[in-house]
């Protein structure tokens, strides 16, 4: 252990622990039971603080900020940012490709080894587009793009994709409001175990 | 990888000094691997050897090493092959990161845990130790492991243990239970699931159904009785036991608890698997059953006929293995080995068998089957219900070819 606060908060960790124990044994059990007090360890997160890092976008749009990108505008950020790895419209260099929209005639990824996933033949949620470009792009300067650079950039390549119209704009009402074509692909996992092999 | 070219390598190392000595004063004629190998005296027992130290590290004959296949080394497997026992040394644990391996002081690392919550709490490192902990000896396995062998790719009988299943390992981890949290920042019953998030470049996320919370999700700080290794999320990860890799996110510095997943790339994009009747399975987290011979495995040579054991190891992410047969006759008959103790529930279980080599052609192969009754597949079988170019979850049941000569390949799956 490198905190050096660790070992002067051992007698208190001995003085609460049986205190420490009942309580966490209450946790494990069912979760109709009565809610214990807290240990009230910690200490509570201001506003603010979850503001700065609760950056995540959920498909109903939830967590999706304030502002506006153009298809237009999103070519010229591509073109500056993104081109480089993933190719000058998409097609894949060395990072993956994000355009294609042919699924065969069933969505037929699982036995047809040729057909590349990409966003505009498997991803299920526009939403997503803008979550992981915000959070993680551009691969060498993660997390310096702005909303609106996100949503033009969200924005060219849903219309490199033929999802969205060339004069579309992207914001936080309109983005969770496209609908990808893999939407109703996707099944919850009903693995089991068992004698089944699915 | 440091792999012995001959089986019989391990029994002269474990023999003494005896062949040691011998190639450590190399004589004319020796081969350069000898001629390679460190010097040690020729007789310890005359001479007082080295003192205590620090820090111990390993005999300079051992190297085990993990491997990246990819140039971006996103990547690397453990040696599956130069393992005993259950456990993976810390340092040979397999990794898989998504932006490198972030560098996190420990005095400056929080947890948030917020959304259907009660009291939004922000714990430090010193505050999750306060915590009543638990540790418990669990595997993980990235759902991708094994897809080389599943697709065919390239070359298909010079493969080892670590090239075809390295992305699976076991360690002892210590931390706290994240149901303890949950119900410490007065979690909505009404959630079902949370998100959690990574502070390295890919800022990782997943969602997590909220019963993987209620049953063995940890909070871990702890590996294998130190603070868990910089590529294994130091100072803090989530660790799902039997869940796929992925979604145990390393370097914690979020929790959202809400009422649907997120639906992230890695959860979408990534890591949901195709299947032949035009659907993809999404959050498929728990890993199938599976098991994988490691000795005698390629590019080991038996040195004669005789009794040799089948060593190798199995695990489900559903709970414990009950089972493991292994089979010397490619599928034909089979055996049932010795599992070693303790065989605990979602982690590697340890098999043997001594089996007899009569010379000639031979196939093992090894079949596992885990509490819920779920036996480990042969090819045909999955392929049936994945189709060739599924993206994840590749468990069938793997064999190795013994050529007349001694020599063992990899013989494909069964």
């Amino acid at each position: 252990m490198e905190s050096q606060g660790h070992r002067t908060l051992r007698p208190l960790l001995l003085a609460s622990v049986a205190v420490a124990t009942a309580i966490s044994y209450a946790t494990l059990s069912a979760q109709s039971k009565p809610v214990a007090k807290p240990l009230g360890i910690g200490r509570a997160a201001s506003a603010d603080e979850i503001a700065k890092i609760d950056i995540d976008v959920r498909p109903d749009g939830k967590g999706l900020p304030d502002g506006k990108g153009t298809v237009a505008e999103g070519a010229k950020i591509y073109a500056a940012k993104c081109a480089s790895c993933h190719g000058k419209s998409g097609e894949g260099a060395t990072a993956d490709r994000l355009v294609a929209t042919d699924a065969g005639k069933n969505f037929d990824f699982a036995t047809n080894p040729k057909l590349p996933r990409a966003v505009g033949n498997y991803w299920p949620y526009a939403t997503t587009l803008y979550d992981y470009t915000y959070r993680a792009m551009p691969f060498m300067q993660p997390g310096t793009l702005t909303p609106d650079e996100t949503y033009s950039l969200v924005a060219y390549i849903l219309n490199l994709n033929k999802i969205v119209p060339e004069d579309a704009v992207m914001d936080r009402k309109t983005l969770p409001a496209v609908k990808m074509p893999a939407r109703d692909r996707f099944v919850m996992d009903n693995r089991k175990g068992g004698k089944v092999v699915k | 990888m440091d792999r012995p070219k001959s089986i019989s390598r391990r029994r002269i190392l474990a023999a003494g000094t005896a062949g040691i000595v011998g190639a450590a004063l190399p004589a004319a004629g020796q081969s350069p691997d000898q001629a390679a190998r460190p010097k040690v005296p020729a007789d310890p027992t005359k001479v007082q050897g080295p003192l205590a130290t620090d820090v111990g590290g390993r005999s300079p004959f051992e190297k085990p090493k993990r491997v990246s296949l990819g140039e971006r080394r996103t990547s690397s497997l453990s040696p599956l092959q130069d393992l005993d026992g259950m456990i993976t040394p810390s340092d040979l644990h397999f990794e898989r990161h998504h932006g490198g391996v972030p560098a996190i002081d420990p005095q400056q690392y929080s947890l948030l845990i917020h959304g259907m919550v009660d009291r939004p709490t922000v714990f430090t490192l010193a505050d999750l130790r306060r915590f009543p902990g638990v540790s418990m000896i669990r595997m993980m396995e990235c759902s991708g492991n094994g897809g080389r062998v599943y697709r065919r790719e390239g070359n298909q009988t010079d493969l080892t243990p670590q090239q075809i299943d390295g992305l699976t390992s076991t360690s002892e981890w210590t931390g706290v239970p994240l149901a303890t949290l949950l119900r410490e920042v007065g979690a909505s019953p009404k959630a079902t699931w949370f998100l959690a998030e990574g502070m390295d470049a890919a800022v990782m996320t997943r969602s997590v159904p909220m019963a993987y919370a209620r049953n063995d999700a940890l909070i871990a700080y702890g590996q294998n009785g130190e603070p868990l290794r910089p590529e294994q999320g130091y100072p803090v990860r989530l660790f799902l036991p039997g869940v796929e890799g992925n979604a145990s996110i390393k370097w914690l510095r979020r929790i959202e608890v809400g009422d649907q997943p997120f639906m992230t790339r890695e959860e979408t994009s990534k890591y949901t698997d195709p299947l032949p009747d035009g659907t993809a399975r999404i959050f498929s987290l728990d890993m199938d059953c599976k098991s994988i011979i490691t000795e005698p495995s390629f590019p080991d040579k038996l040195t004669g006929p005789g009794w040799w054991e089948v060593r190798g190891i199995a695990w489900s992410g559903r709970g414990k293995i009950a089972k493991v047969e292994v089979s010397g006759d490619g599928g034909k008959t089979w055996q049932l080995a010795k599992l070693d103790d303790p065989v605990l529930p979602k982690c590697h279980t340890r098999f043997r068998l001594p089996w007899e080599w009569k010379g000639g052609e031979a196939m093992l192969a090894s079949r596992a089957t885990d509490e819920t009754g779920y036996v480990q597949p042969t090819y045909d079988v999955l392929l049936a219900a994945r189709g060739p170019s599924t993206a994840y979850h590749f468990n069938h049941i793997r064999a190795w070819k013994v050529l007349a000569d001694g020599t063992v390949k990899f013989g494909g799956g069964l």
